[in-house]
């Protein structure tokens, strides 16, 4: 009872990594509250899921092995998760601001009549003491989030209200095994009785999933363009540059949105939050959004012909001038 | 062929996408004042893939249904100018400060109150909160199937609706019956422009305030009935004044900070082949690269 869920999102068998990391974040809370960590499993063939996490410091996996669960669909898993909390009654549930905690999440809220903190970037505890009825609300979650387009940031809490929810973005939080040889308990929850055929109502008739080949999160160089590269041409030499320093391209909204690269690539509030070593934003504004998502890399290189650029402000190093101008001449003196 | 009866949820935000310096304040800070309030960028993708049902089936009709404050009725005036049929603007003070459940109660008693529908299209999310809740809540509260991050609908027809939505790493095509809820995402087509006959024939569409306070000739809104944009208060959708603003949301603001732009001190570089010469030299040095 009053323990702490992380519904894990699961695609072939394998934990999705913002799953992981909510489940270290999962343990931190749950050894400052002095409770347990409980995790959702539902999908199929899952005899391995144990290995897979319990290492991370779960204490129970809540387990619905079936193939009809397998992919994830809205009604049967958001039913499913509804009886758990239910039963269970935990104090916090962590879902992945992901396209399926996103689509869960606010389903399962609204049925429990909860609040729900959508994209959080960080989770504490602490306490609040509401004046106007003279009570402090000790140990509630602290749901920290941007908003107003990442111009601003707000601390949600929850008074009354259980369990306290919220989405996290994969990639702010960090995945850290707990224990390698950390032990928990598997219940496989009974969800026959409470699934019913039209929850299958909506169909899926095709589904392809790219095993995605670009990791922003663990390269330790990003060249970054945006809207200010100009054409899907020019992204090339981005390429170019990122391949003989061993990193990755990275975009901002803008450049995604003019289709000069993939949706993927797309770093910032939006999309991934990355903290590499080296960052060159090319011809990238700098927008509060885009800067949310890189602002905590360790070295930052801006190339804009604008001066003025927002981006400016957080670079260690401004290059004023053109990006392929420049680039070309960084590969150079690479070599 | 009958048509189908479309509810397209739409919000008025202020435009927190490209924040001018004119916005900024001295400190650094915001000035949200200065934003212009435009029409949620998804929710006109979720008009377009209205409108396209409309093309198909002629006889379908599209509602706007908006809430937020009187001058919201833009909103119900420009899906008016792009082909939607009529439009409903839920407005009341009791709404304020209505977290997403709050606002997805008080949305799904706007179209219980609509009454019969077939489809409701929203935007994934407005760019003032970015949340994407209230879509699949108002599902939720409605009971009906929820269709989250539509990118395309690739067949209707009478019985059901084909429709491929956008996921992170992939896409996935579904088939549902009908009545739905479909939230579009912004990789869908963009919203068509402003029709210019609707845009004459709507000119003057407007809320009973805005009729009283422009002077207007009233008669005119006797003789053309479909000038009248229907307001609505909490007591209109017959909702439990418990379940509306604040006292309707779980959830509480303990603090706002102002995201103020922190600042570095930055080396100034030109793009001469002596400038980058020494950027990489110092970068390899340094073991950056």
């Amino acid at each position: 009872m009053n323990n702490i869920f992380v519904y894990c999102e699961i695609e072939d068998g394998i934990v999705a990594d913002v799953s992981l990391e909510l489940l270290s974040k999962g343990r931190e809370l749950a050894n400052r509250l002095d409770c347990k960590l409980e995790a959702i499993a539902i999908d199929y063939k899952l005899s391995k899921i144990g290995e897979q996490i319990f290492k991370y410091g779960v204490d129970v996996i809540h387990v619905c092995d079936n193939s009809k669960l397998s992919p994830y669909q809205t009604l049967p898993h958001s039913k499913i998760v509804i009886e758990l909390i239910k039963q269970e009654k935990p104090q916090i549930v962590l879902f992945g601001a992901t396209s399926i905690g996103r689509d869960l999440a606010p389903h399962v809220a609204s049925a429990l009549k909860v609040g729900l903190t959508a994209d959080c970037t960080s989770l504490e505890i602490g306490d609040h003491e509401e004046k106007k009825i003279n009570k402090t609300y000790k140990n509630l979650l602290y749901q920290i989030r941007p908003a107003f387009g990442g111009n601003i940031i707000a601390t949600i809490i929850n008074l009354e209200a259980r369990p306290q929810m919220a989405t996290v973005r994969e990639g702010v939080m960090k995945k850290i095994v707990f224990d390698d040889n950390y032990k928990g308990e598997i219940k496989l929850f009974d969800f026959k009785k409470i699934i019913v055929d039209t929850d299958f109502a909506v169909k899926i008739i095709d589904r392809v999933i790219e095993k995605s080949k670009i990791n922003l999160k663990s390269a330790p160089v990003i060249v970054a363009g945006g809207y200010g590269v100009g054409s899907k041409e020019n992204f090339k030499l981005l390429h170019q540059l990122a391949d003989i320093l061993g990193g990755e391209v990275g975009a901002s909204r803008a450049a995604v949105d003019a289709g000069y690269t993939e949706h993927e690539r797309q770093i910032g509030q939006t999309g991934v939050t990355v903290r590499p070593k080296l960052y060159i934003a090319c011809g990238i504004s700098g927008q509060v959004q885009h800067r949310a998502g890189m602002q905590d890399s360790s070295i930052i290189i801006s190339i804009n012909t604008d001066e003025n650029a927002p981006i400016n402000s957080i670079a260690d190093y401004v290059i004023i001038g053109d990006v392929s101008e420049v680039l070309t001449k960084m590969i150079k003196y690479y070599k | 062929m009958k048509g189908f009866k479309i509810i397209v949820l739409a919000k008025q935000v202020p435009d927190t996408r490209n924040v001018s310096k004119d916005a900024m304040k001295e400190d650094g800070t915001m000035n949200r004042a200065a934003l212009p309030a435009i029409f949620n960028p998804e929710d006109l993708n979720a008009l377009e893939q209205a409108l396209r049902i409309k093309d198909k089936y002629p006889q379908s009709t599209i509602t706007i249904l908006t809430m937020g404050l009187p001058k919201a009725a833009d909103i119900v005036r420009e899906g008016l100018f792009r082909g939607a049929d009529n439009g409903v603007l839920l407005t009341d003070r009791k709404l304020g400060g209505s977290d997403t459940l709050a606002t997805s109660y008080a949305i799904s008693q706007a179209i219980k109150t609509i009454g019969n529908f077939d489809i409701i299209l929203c935007g994934r999310q407005a760019i003032d909160g970015d949340t994407a809740q209230v879509g699949p809540q108002a599902a939720e509260k409605l009971n009906i199937p929820q269709v989250t991050y539509a990118e395309q609908i690739i067949d209707i027809n009478e019985k059901n609706i084909t429709i491929r939505r956008r996921l992170e790493h992939g896409v996935e095509t579904i088939c549902s019956s009908f009545p739905l809820l479909i939230t579009v995402h912004g990789s869908a087509a963009p919203c068509r422009s402003r029709n210019a006959k609707l845009t004459m024939k709507y000119k003057y569409a407007k809320t009973p305030d805005e009729i009283v306070q422009t002077g207007v000739d009233a008669e005119l809104y006797k003789n053309k009935p479909y000038l009248n944009i229907k307001v609505w208060s909490a007591d209109d959708i017959n909702a439990d004044e418990q379940r509306l603003g604040l006292s309707g949301s779980p959830t509480k603001v303990k603090k706002i900070e102002m995201v103020v732009l922190q600042t570095k001190e930055s080396k100034k570089l030109s793009s001469n082949d002596s400038d980058i010469k020494m950027l990489m030299g110092e970068l390899s040095e340094k073991h950056v690269i």
